[in-house]
């Protein structure tokens, strides 16, 4: 399958702290990769670099992130508009602070999608309810009459999952998709997620520190360690047989359920 | 083991425009003292409401709230200050809980200010805290947009175990947190529990954890409490539909 994303030799640093050092993978079109590691590892970081929004202070200084023959930290402004969408777009850790406070979330769904060419109101309003259903939404509409400080903290992170989704893009980069969600909507989003796979061919890059989730989604895995890659292969096998000392800590540190 | 915390026919509804819709539909809860309980739920089905009425972030449109045998549901002021100093609250949302004006160290150190701690004091108390949960000292000059997810729910925790209370209300403050980090924090939340008898209201998705970390969970489904009782008891024999489908769909 054709390789979409491919991180080579990135260095990512905030300031004078070298935040990621040495980050190599790459994503193929269907493809999903898990990321995991400890909190404050880089996670978000790696993410982020992608979509060009390091922040004032975050820099890429070292190594390529390609995407489809475009050098993604390069990328010229106006080109970013076209790509960052429609082809790449994240679904945030934190989704209320990635709304507008003061504007209903259906106008904020409209703009967006009017910003990437699509117009039409209601179609934009049938597509986005109809997301919004599988999400577990049993009043779709009123989500969309809201406004964001209205919602509460998984309802808010489903409606950020539903905006990325909307747009259909090829890469996803999911940073914590589900963490506020109830194992039941959890996993009627994960279904969601797989079913865009099979029919579009999503590929997506997940960060969580969810085990379940990851298992249930990611065919590769990388767990990161204070900015370096300690791991990288085929979940299951990743899984079965860790190699690194965090790793095993990480799998041995997972609650489980006792029935 | 004594009463501390007793909420009673909690209602509340929301209106926007000519729209009405119940969130919190005759919830009572009652929390001993030592205790860790656990509210468990849809999402959507009211947990952070219940959680800011007790904390008196909102006004119930019913019910009572009574903390050590005091009722507070009315207290105000200078009264609801002291309450502070009892009674804390990590918000499901770490990041817009901070000032994005303030650095995290001035975020901590607030609340020992106004309770009479000196400028020296306050910031070695607050680098104590910090390295508490697990972050090193030059995270109090930090900026909560200058954090990762999870150190910013950490510096939160931090800021909430500032003034000693003996009630934390946690609602899914660990959800940020990888499971070798969670582990540490839950045991400092532990040995606070042993050492002082702290007691928790523990709002959390992950029934697992649940039932290591809490005695006794409530299950909460459109508003109503369904079903409750000991945390080993409620997930091996759930008597509930919506119970039953939330342990299955568990992913393990
Ligand atoms: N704007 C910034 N300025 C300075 N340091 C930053 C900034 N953003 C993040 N960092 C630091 O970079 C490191 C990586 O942060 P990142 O958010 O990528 O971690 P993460 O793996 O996503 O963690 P979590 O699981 O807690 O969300 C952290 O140590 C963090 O403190
Ligand atoms: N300020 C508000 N105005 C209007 N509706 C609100 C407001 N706050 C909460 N709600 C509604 O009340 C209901 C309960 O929200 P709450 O935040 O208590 O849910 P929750 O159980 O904490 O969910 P989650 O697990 O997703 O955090 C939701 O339907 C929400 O839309
Ligand atoms: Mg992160
Ligand atoms: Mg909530």
């Amino acid at each position: 399958m054709a390789e979409l994303l491919s991180y080579e030799h990135v260095d990512i640093s905030y300031g004078e702290s070298v935040v990621i050092h040495e980050a190599c993978f790459s994503l193929a079109e269907g493809e999903i990769l898990g990321i995991v590691g400890e909190s404050g590892s880089g996670k978000s970081t790696v993410l982020k670099a992608a979509m060009n929004l390091l922040g004032r202070d975050g820099l890429v200084t070292r190594g390529d992130i390609w995407y489809r023959g475009r050098n993604l930290p390069d990328l010229p402004v106006e080109e970013q508009r076209n790509i960052y969408g429609p082809e790449l777009a994240m679904i945030f850790q934190n989704a209320g602070s990635s709304f507008c406070p003061i504007r209903r979330v259906g106008v904020q769904l409209q703009e967006m999608m009017a910003a990437h060419g699509c117009r039409d109101r209601e179609s934009v309003e049938e597509k986005a309810m109809d997301i919004l259903g599988k999400f577990g939404f049993d009043a779709p509409k009123r989500i969309l009459d809201s406004y964001p400080f209205e919602l509460s903290g998984g309802m808010q992170q489903r409606v950020g999952v539903a905006a990325a989704m909307l747009l259909r893009p090829r890469v996803l980069l999911a940073d914590e998709p589900t963490s506020a969600l109830d194992v039941t909507v959890q996993k009627q989003v994960i279904e969601e997620m797989l079913l865009a796979r099979k029919l579009f061919g999503t590929a997506i890059l997940l960060v969580t520190h969810n085990m379940g989730v990851l298992r249930a989604m990611a065919d590769k895995m990388l767990v990161l360690h204070r900015g370096e890659t300690v791991e990288y292969g085929r979940t299951v096998e990743v899984m079965a047989h860790p190699k690194s000392d965090y790793t095993q800590r990480l799998l041995a540190a997972v609650p489980r359920l006792r029935r | 083991m004594e009463e501390f915390l007793r909420a009673e026919h909690l209602h509340k509804v929301f209106s926007s425009g000519a729209e009405k819709f119940t969130a919190v539909d005759d919830v009572s809860l009652s929390l001993q003292h030592g205790e860790k309980l656990a509210i468990i739920g849809e999402s959507g089905s009211g947990k952070t409401t219940v959680a800011r009425i007790i904390a008196r972030l909102i006004e119930p449109d019913g019910g009572r709230i009574i903390l050590g045998g005091k009722d507070i549901t009315k207290t105000k002021g200078r009264e609801l200050r002291q309450v502070y100093g009892v009674m804390q609250m990590v918000f499901q949302n770490p990041v817009e809980s901070f000032d994005p004006r303030w650095t995290l160290g001035d975020g901590i150190c607030e609340g020992l200010l106004n309770h009479g701690y000196a400028r020296a004091e306050a910031d070695k108390e607050c680098r104590r805290l910090l390295s508490m949960c697990g972050l090193e000292e030059d995270f109090a000059r930090r900026y909560p947009y200058e954090v990762s997810g999870g150190q910013c729910q950490r510096a939160a925790i931090a800021r909430a175990l500032a003034l000693s209370p003996k009630l934390l209300i946690l609602d899914e403050a660990t959800s940020a947190l990888d499971v070798t980090v969670q582990a540490e924090v839950l045991s400092l939340l532990d040995s606070l529990h042993r050492e002082l008898s702290m007691s928790y209201l523990f709002i959390c998705h992950d029934i697992a954890l649940v039932q290591d970390f809490c005695h006794r969970v409530m299950v909460m489904h459109q508003g109503k409490v369904v079903e409750e009782g000991n945390c080993d008891h409620v997930i091996r024999n759930p008597q509930q539909e919506y119970t039953k489908r939330l342990i299955d769909s568990v992913l393990q």
